[in-house]
């Protein structure tokens, strides 16, 4: 059975389907973060004090910088794709996920710091915060790159066959990816700098 | 986005290097106010105007939502009421609390 709508857009919504699909998956996703944001506000509105600045300010500055530049590769996989440069493509694609990879080992090594220092969650409401949304947030980039790392290697073999359903696919993992990077530029000023 | 010419696409490539460079400078900006010692409202208000304008910005070009179709926007709007809405009704709700 063809799946219907992969390429044409549906004359009613006048998108192709995986296009709304991933905007309503989407609108989903922000109500699961926006739950923790409403959580954060509330602890933080609860509390006798918070912690300013506790948190490694210049390594997340490195981190916002990492994951906005794998923003704009990604965005640039899918233009080569619309220019018919499938080299290019698998160049800026590969940057992508090379980047989200930066993103999590620098993570990683903010998260062991605090391992070692003894800021667990159960340390202080802010770590128990803290740990969760980037928690979520790095689930999302790891999620966004196994999908990405398909499309670069297996997955592109559409290219071939079906040029522009392929493209479309790749704009709907961009659209997915800049999800997270958006979700990430409220979370640098929210957790790091205030 | 429909395909279009190979012309269109170079202008839009354009644009993203123009967004990113602006990302990166409003985030040195954000970092920068940060180390200011505001007291907390501004502080609050002033990095969340400059992280809605970031947002915006990959929203709108990035993610190529200036130019999408109406269906989209009103799934957005939709989103955007219940997110208010999770947002703000919580913070009512403690708005009766004797302090």
């Amino acid at each position: 059975m063809e799946i219907p709508y992969t390429i044409k857009a549906r004359p009613d919504t006048g998108l192709f389907n995986a296009k709304l699909g991933i905007w309503l998956f989407l609108a989903s996703e922000v109500m699961l973060f926006g739950a923790l944001f409403s959580s954060y506000i509330l602890l933080r509105i609860g509390s006798v004090e918070w912690p300013h600045h506790v948190l490694d300010v210049p390594l997340a500055t490195v981190n916002t910088a990492v994951l906005i530049t794998s923003s704009i590769t990604m965005v640039m996989s899918w233009a080569s794709l619309m220019m018919k440069d499938f080299k290019k493509y698998r160049l800026y694609m590969g940057a992508t996920i090379l980047l989200g990879f930066g993103f999590l080992i620098i993570k990683y090594f903010e998260y062991t710091h605090h391992f070692h220092s003894g800021e667990l969650p159960s340390y202080s409401t802010f770590f128990a915060i803290y740990f969760t949304m980037t928690g979520l947030h790095g689930l999302h980039v790891i999620g966004g790159m196994i999908v990405n790392s398909y499309f670069w290697g297996p997955g592109s073999k559409m290219w071939k066959t079906e040029p522009q359903r392929f493209t479309n696919r790749i704009e709907v993992a961009g659209l997915y990816w800049h999800f997270v990077d958006l979700v990430w530029i409220f979370l640098f000023p929210v957790l790091y700098l205030l | 986005m429909e395909l279009t010419h190979a012309g269109d696409i170079k202008k839009h490539v354009r644009v993203y290097v123009t967004v990113f460079v602006a990302l990166l400078a409003l985030t040195v900006v954000t970092v920068s106010i940060s180390y200011l010692n505001l007291t907390v409202v501004p502080a609050i208000i002033v990095a969340l105007i400059i992280a809605s304008i970031k947002g915006s910005l990959v929203a709108s070009y990035f993610m190529h939502l200036i130019s999408e179709k109406k269906l989209i926007f009103a799934s957005l709007i939709l989103t955007v009421v219940f997110f208010l809405a999770l947002i703000f009704l919580p913070i009512l709700s403690m708005s009766d609390r004797v302090h």
